[in-house]
């Protein structure tokens, strides 16, 4: 379960508190569970709290994999 | 929305259908352990693209159908008192407890609140220093994390009047519970992305080692689910039973350890109570003794009515994955999302809930 | 010290408000019995009658709805826009020229001066954009507490031209389903303000006087057999009311519904289904497929209906049901939403 989702951070502040970004949408984040985080990060957002940094390489590649994917279909079709 | 709407191309979806098709030669169970993944399957109609021969099991893995009468109970009881601010996730509004639900409470005048984060609830009792905020703590091990950061920032500002009630259960010993009872074949399990994304791949070794049942740790959005079957498949195919990961943008092989660290400087592992599968040792979490402080059943002499079960209602079976919901004989005539018995009828991830909104095939 | 219900309603709950099935139910449980007539039971957005007996002659629309929105003030309109509009659109939907209103305001004790005029110029300026007066109205006061800061009512006649048929109950198989625009936007503006949820959304609320564009429509063909704007309830409770009220079934394709970034953005932050939030400004239209096309082109040079699409079509299975064809080309049934829509974390 749960829904959590990727979200960029634009702006880390004090206390592990900061901003995230998803679709325009701003919200606020705490980030205690990831004290790391930099800005332009993308991390999962679960009820207000970032719990683990989006693997922008792992995402591409999972993303490459699909797209063959489609084309092999899409060949075949 | 980056790393959302990519996941949702049609034409990859073909294409794993099509991988689908070809790798199934028989029939199987593939059971997906997490109600957001019962959501996922039923919102994009997933289930409709896949061959008869695969049966989606719905597993016992959505946090509020599995919490007991007796729990929503106290959380009632406690929202009753007299001058206290019971703050909620949304999901456990609607939920019947023995007699009512949170909401029909709150419709007779107990300050009843939903919160989209545990941090809204420590801040409603800083704001707030003389009235009692208790949070009804639920959820799996995605969850568990926010609370104990949550709580710690009670702490660290001094905070008299924040209390939690934990219902939170832990998912590993669930499977295991479903596996030793043996009541229903399982060929493979849609392992749940977010709570991996806390605990990381190691908990759940020993299906395959001692079970012999291959796990891929799966994401959400649609071409992840498909991708996760595909990839549960290729193990059966190829004789394998591994754990997987397919959700490799969020999940790390260690999880996320600090989150861990924190969940355990301020729970410790308990017995716990699961609506459908019983008592699961060491299944639950409750406060350390040095937090009970901010125990809220400790602070507020609570004393609900005898928790009682609805006759007729099979969310047990449901949740175990040995019924489905047509068998119930509440569904959808006693038993409806806006009249709901048991918790998989509202929860918008219980089974019967799917199953009475996006249909069956 | 519990109360020994069961989990049977013999309160009314938030959720009776919301739009969807509880509202139904209640409505046909508790309000047309008693009152039962042949334009009540009509159930459309606004009741169409004649003025003579007979029958025969001019026919009026006449509607009522009352604003209960928390916060009063929020991106893109107010409390007292929405109350124009919503019932400017609510005439629209039988296709009837909107003009009078009513206006009923209940005050809570306390409410500022200044909110109250910002209010009524809101209105104001809502009413000249539709074309219609104010012509009467009440106020009352109410104690601290017994209402939001300001409860607004308005009531509404219209006209509706000779041969003007329009009704939930015309969908015919075969008929394109037209939406006017993005779905979502003002629930997910209204809620981005409320305790407990605050997040900055670039979405503003789409309140909207819609009787121009529905003129436009209507001059255009006459086959325009449906009219609803989908407020409570969302796009999904509009459908599944006009494929119940016509004995249809109803297939739309996702891929063709718009919805603005930030209002799925939202959505997927909290668990909700854009097709269930609340819109203010949007029309769904159900249209002969002779003039579909015809239809949309007008729309689209219309304000209100710039980015209209054909998101559907009217079949005959399974009758009384919504079918959807998912972006990844599966298919799900699209239910009516049940009680209120609430933030998730699972």
């Amino acid at each position: 379960m749960c829904l959590a989702i990727p979200a960029r951070v634009i702006q880390i502040g004090e206390q592990n508190l900061g901003l995230v970004e998803l679709g325009g949408v701003v919200r606020e984040a705490s980030f205690m569970l990831l004290p790391d985080v930099r800005l332009g990060d993308y991390v999962l957002l679960h009820a207000g709290y970032a719990l683990q940094k989006v693997d922008e390489s792992e995402a591409e590649e999972t993303l490459r994999l699909l797209s063959e994917m489609a084309e092999a279909w899409r060949a075949e079709a | 929305m980056r790393y959302v709407q990519e996941f949702h191309n049609a034409a990859a979806a073909r294409g794993l259908v099509a991988a689908i098709e070809r790798i199934t030669s028989r029939s199987l169970n593939l059971m997906e352990v997490c109600g957001t993944h019962t959501v996922a399957i039923f919102r994009h109609g997933i289930r409709q693209l896949l061959p008869p021969p695969l049966s989606m099991l719905s597993g016992p893995g959505c946090p509020v159908c599995v919490t007991t009468n007796a729990d929503i109970d106290k959380a009632i009881a406690l929202a009753e008192q007299p001058g206290v601010t019971l703050a909620t996730f949304g999901d456990m509004m609607r939920v019947p407890g023995s007699y009512q639900s949170l909401q029909q409470v709150k419709a007779d005048g107990s300050d009843v609140r939903v919160v989209y984060s545990p941090r809204d609830a420590v801040c409603m009792a800083r704001d707030n220093p003389r009235r009692p905020v208790v949070f009804l703590a639920v959820g799996f091990e995605t969850t568990a994390p926010t609370i104990a950061a949550a709580l710690l920032e009670a702490e660290a500002l001094g905070l008299k009047n924040f209390y939690l009630i934990s219902v939170h259960k832990l998912i590993p010993p669930a499977m295991r519970a479903l596996l030793a009872a043996g009541d229903v074949r399982i060929d493979g399990f849609i392992c749940p992305g977010h709570v991996s994304v806390i605990i990381g791949s190691q908990p759940y070794q020993f299906i395959p080692q001692q079970y012999g049942v291959p796990c891929v740790i799966t994401g959400f959005e649609p071409l992840d689910v498909l991708q996760g079957i595909e990839m549960l498949l290729r193990q059966i195919a190829e004789g394998r039973a591994e754990v997987e990961i397919q959700y490799r943008r969020g999940v790390r092989p260690e999880g996320n350890p600090l989150a861990r660290e924190l969940v355990s400087r301020v729970f410790e592992t308990s017995d716990a109570d699961w609506r459908g599968l019983g008592c699961i040792p060491g299944s639950g979490l409750k406060l350390r003794p040095e937090y009970k402080r901010f125990d809220a059943e400790e602070a507020f002499a609570i004393n609900p009515p005898p928790a009682k079960e609805h006759k007729g209602c099979l969310c047990g079976d449901i949740l175990r994955g040995v019924k489905t919901p047509p068998e119930c004989p509440l569904f959808a005539k006693a038993c409806t999302p806006e009249r709901p018995v048991g918790p998989c009828m509202v929860s918008s991830e219980g089974t019967c809930a799917g199953w009475y909104q996006y249909g069956s095939h | 010290m519990a109360k020994r219900t069961t989990p049977e309603t013999s309160k009314i709950l938030l959720a009776h408000g919301s739009g969807g099935r509880l509202s139904h139910e209640l409505v046909a449980k508790e309000f047309l019995p008693p009152w039962a007539n042949p334009i009540l039971d009509q159930l459309n957005d606004s009741a169409v009658f004649a003025l003579s007996r007979d029958g025969t002659g001019p026919r009026l629309a006449f509607t009522t709805d009352s604003y209960v929105v928390k916060p009063l003030f929020f991106k893109g309109g107010d409390i007292g826009r929405l109350a124009v509009c919503g019932t400017v659109n609510d005439l629209a939907m039988v296709g009837a020229k909107p003009l009078y209103l009513s206006a009923s305001f209940v005050i809570e004790e306390g409410l500022s001066l200044a909110t109250m005029r910002a209010v009524v110029k809101s209105m104001r300026q809502a009413a000249a954009e539709a074309g219609v007066q104010i012509v009467t109205g009440d106020t009352k006061v109410v104690e601290k507490g017994a209402a939001d800061g300001l409860f607004v009512n308005t009531a509404g006649l219209g006209l509706v031209p000779a041969g003007v048929e329009i009704g939930g109950g015309r969908a015919r198989v075969g008929d394109a389903i037209i939406l006017s625009g993005s779905i979502g936007d003002h629930g997910i503006a209204v809620l981005s303000q409320r305790e407990g949820l605050e997040f900055e959304a670039p979405v503003a609320s789409d309140v909207a006087p819609l009787n121009g564009l529905v003129a436009a429509m209507l001059a255009a063909s006459a086959n325009v057999h449906v009219l609803r704007d989908p407020t409570r309830g969302g796009l999904a409770t509009s459908l599944n009311e006009i494929a119940q009220q016509s004995r249809v079934g109803i297939r739309i394709d996702e891929p063709k519904i718009p919805i603005k970034d930030g209002v799925w953005a939202a959505c997927e932050m909290l668990g909700f289904d854009p097709l269930y939030v609340a819109n203010e400004g949007k029309l769904v239209a159900i249209v002969g497929p002779e003039d579909a096309e015809k239809v949309l082109t007008v729309m689209r040079e219309t304000r209100y209906g710039e980015e209209a699409s054909i998101i559907g079509e009217v079949t005959a299975e399974p009758e009384g049901k919504v079918l959807m064809k998912t972006t990844i080309g599966g298919t799900r049934i699209v239910h009516m939403l049940v009680g209120e829509m609430l933030p998730r974390i699972c």
